[in-house]
């Protein structure tokens, strides 16, 4: 039997609110729901196509021509809402525009750049890692996730020393906002104001130190890759993407491998399957759950099709989790699964230009840990921290037992 | 949608367009019909030693036996422009693929047509294009000097719709005025250097979303690899020697091996399968590495580089 292609198909449809408290507390029923009821589903609440299998998703995001970021990667449609704040040059822009900032980027970004922090990254991971296995319990939200990479990244980009406290709720805010106009959404802009002045005044060329991220940004400008204009929209990029997002990373790791104490074992004989957990904690439970697109076009997709001016939801922590990509077994932890391939940093042209230094990040203080201590497990009940995009912890606390 | 399509093709004819644009005319050598194409398309130029050069199409679609590209000698340039000026004379074959549009124009009620110097050859069909449809339009078209701006005499034609801005005569395109109001009803279209570009697309931002088109550069292209044939790779740690086939990455020569490897975006793009290289020189194929990076011959990227000799060692 074959369906006519040209007529609409009937697609599933789903009463959930995805951003509701429940969901994003626990999305995993409602992924289950999402990918069993087809390719692509509809979400009435908000008025949504959404798609939750792997393959669909990585077709979606590889497809920048039809799925389109430059009318915004959250639920408001910039064609017709006035974004909250300017668009990011990255995130929420289609070629070509986005093609030379990008370029940009991975030039300020590049590995040589990485390679060279490497040694001071590891200096800072090895000393909190000594300092939190003498103290035996922690919380490894509060005591580790928030604290390496506040430790390491603001200096990497440059920041002022003062003010730094501004850079979690931003990227909270950042994330929040990509939501509908729920409570989580409404608290994170009613309290933005102060946070958007430090971050605005820390993007300019004048508060940032030379050598780092920001730094190089400005020379961009200067040697014409880009414009001035451009520029502190770029470390703005920096600043909304490059923490919350590695905290979230890491919490989430420890969260994974707390509650799977066979797996720390694991890491412990071989820490060199430091980068791997964090691959596959990723996996498991990614830090940026979901991302729109809006179609520039009509949207073929298995079958149906997605009238131009939609707006779509991908459900990246979904995609993540779909047996038809990942086997029987998708919703396991397991430190030697093959992750790769996963769309936790996205996929395409807006992949994450930070991948490598958020992968840096967690390589090296899991290690430094994982050498330190040969078991590790819950001490408390886990407290979930609520956002829009983002599946975190607030607190994780932790025992460990020394090697 | 069309496919793309790979041809043959003659120099028919060449000619100069102005100081430093040669003019191609080509045709397929029996005088077939060239698949059709819209205007701001573009089609590659296969040159030899693997160099892909992307040209627009600046002649008339209708004409379905000729394409008409304008090169300007880059000096510059990696030698894609250099070639086709010097190498390429009246009935040399060159092979041609395409062609494909990344610069489409959409249906609008009025055009706005900015050009820089050679940023005029995806808009010349634009403007014709924009005349058949009834539209309303006009052009602002910039160049150092009269005697560097190509097609000039075909514009004259079009009379009071197109503004020319020899640079040593009347300076820069005013950008200020002509871009100060955004209209909804009105698409920009911008091709040319890079400080044009930049300075529409700032003049821009309050224009409403989708309004501003530009053409810019294109991905980096690597042409075909360097050997042909498979190469060995030897992983350090273990001091196996593996073998790579023409057709299978490096990545998943040694993932079948059973060595693991971080790796993500599978195209060179991300960054996540770094590798250091101990010996051996590699054919870079990543769109990360400055040119000195390459040149340190220090690190590769699994996923997409391959090897330049017969052996690499991989810290692996």
């Amino acid at each position: 039997m074959t369906t006519p292609t040209d007529l609409p198909a009937t697609l599933p449809s789903l009463p959930d609110d995805p951003f509701d408290a429940g969901v994003l507390t626990d999305p995993y029923p409602f992924h289950r729901r999402l990918r069993d009821a087809g390719p692509l589903a509809l979400l009435p609440r908000h008025n949504l196509h959404a798609m939750g299998r792997f393959d669909e998703v990585k077709a979606a995001l590889g497809d920048w021509a039809t799925f389109v970021s430059g009318r915004g990667a959250g639920l408001a449609d910039f064609a017709r809402d006035k974004p909250w704040r300017p668009p990011s040059l990255l995130l929420e822009a289609d070629p070509p525009a986005h093609t030379a900032v990008r370029s940009a980027m991975n030039g300020v970004l590049a590995p040589r750049e990485i390679r060279a922090l490497r040694a001071g990254f590891t200096q800072v991971a090895e000393e909190i890692a000594q300092h939190l296995v003498e103290r035996g319990a922690f919380d490894a939200v509060r005591d580790l996730a928030e604290v390496y990479p506040l430790r390491v990244f603001p200096d990497a980009v440059g920041l002022p020393a003062t003010g730094r406290e501004n850079l979690l709720p931003y990227g909270s805010l950042a994330f929040n906002a990509f939501g509908p106009d729920n409570e989580l959404r409404r608290a994170a802009l009613a309290s933005a104001a102060p946070v958007q002045d430090w971050i605005l005044a820390s993007c300019q060329r004048d508060a940032l130190a030379p050598g780092g991220f920001g730094a190089r940004i400005w020379a961009a400008a200067d040697r014409g890759d880009i414009t001035h204009e451009q520029a502190p929209m770029l470390v703005r990029s920096l600043l909304s993407a490059g923490v919350d997002t590695t905290v979230h990373g890491l919490a989430n790791t420890m969260y994974a491998l707390a509650s799977h104490p066979g797996q720390w074992e694991l890491l412990h004989e071989q820490p060199r399957l430091a980068a791997f957990a964090f691959d596959e904690a990723l996996r498991w439970e990614s830090p940026v759950q979901t991302f729109f697109r809006t179609t520039a076009r009509d949207a073929p997709v298995a079958g149906a099709v997605i009238p131009a001016g939609s707006k779509v939801l991908l459900f990246l922590g979904s995609a993540n989790r779909d047996p038809r990509r990942w086997g029987a077994d998708a919703d396991q932890f397991d430190v030697r699964r093959r992750a790769a391939g996963h769309v936790a940093f996205g996929m395409g042209i807006h992949q994450c230009v930070g991948q490598p230094l958020a992968r840096l990040e967690a390589e090296l203080v899991l290690a430094a840990l994982a050498r330190r201590v040969r078991r590790v497990e819950l001490a408390g009940t886990p407290v979930p921290r609520l956002n829009n995009t983002l599946k975190g912890w607030a607190s994780v606390p932790v025992r460990v037992e020394p090697a | 949608m069309n496919q793309e399509a790979d041809l043959r093709l003659t120099v028919h004819r060449r000619w100069a367009g102005a100081d430093g644009v040669v003019l191609l005319d080509l045709r397929d050598p029996a005088g077939a019909e060239l698949p059709r194409w819209s205007p701001g398309a573009h089609v590659d130029l296969m040159l030899p030693g693997g160099l892909t050069r992307q040209y627009s199409l600046c002649g008339e679609p209708a004409q379905r036996h000729a394409w008409r590209l304008g090169v300007l000698r880059e000096p510059a340039g990696r030698g894609g422009s250099a070639y086709v000026h010097d190498h390429l004379p009246q009935g040399a074959t060159v092979e041609v693929r395409g062609p494909r549009n990344h610069f489409a124009l959409v249906p609008a009620a009025r055009y706005l047509f900015l050009a820089g110097g050679i940023g005029i050859t995806p808009i010349l069909a634009m403007t014709s294009a924009a005349a058949r449809a009834g539209a309303d339009w006009e052009l602002h078209y910039g160049g150092r000097s009269r005697a560097s701006m190509a097609f000039l005499d075909e514009l004259g034609a079009a009379g009071d719709r197109i503004s020319l801005y020899p640079q040593d005569e009347v300076g820069l395109i005013d950008l200020d005025r002509l871009l100060a109001t955004p209209r909804p009803d009105t698409a920009v279209y911008c091709c040319g250097p890079e400080p044009l570009l930049a300075a529409v697309e700032r003049r821009c931002a309050g224009w409403p979303p989708g309004s501003l088109h530009v053409e810019r550069f294109t991905p980096r292209d690597v042409g075909p690899p360097v050997r042909t044939g498979s190469f060995e790779v030897t992983l350090a740690a273990s001091g196996r020697t593996l073998t790579v086939p023409p057709d299978r990455s490096i990545l998943d020569v040694v993932e079948a091996a059973g060595v693991s490897v971080l790796s993500s975006c599978q195209e060179g793009t991300c960054g996540t399968c770094e590798t250091a290289v101990l010996a051996g020189e590699v054919d870079h194929r990543d769109s990360l590495l400055t040119p000195d990076e390459r040149a340190a011959n220090d690190t590769i990227f699994l996923c997409v580089s391959r090897a330049a000799c017969p052996r690499l060692v991989l810290d692996l």
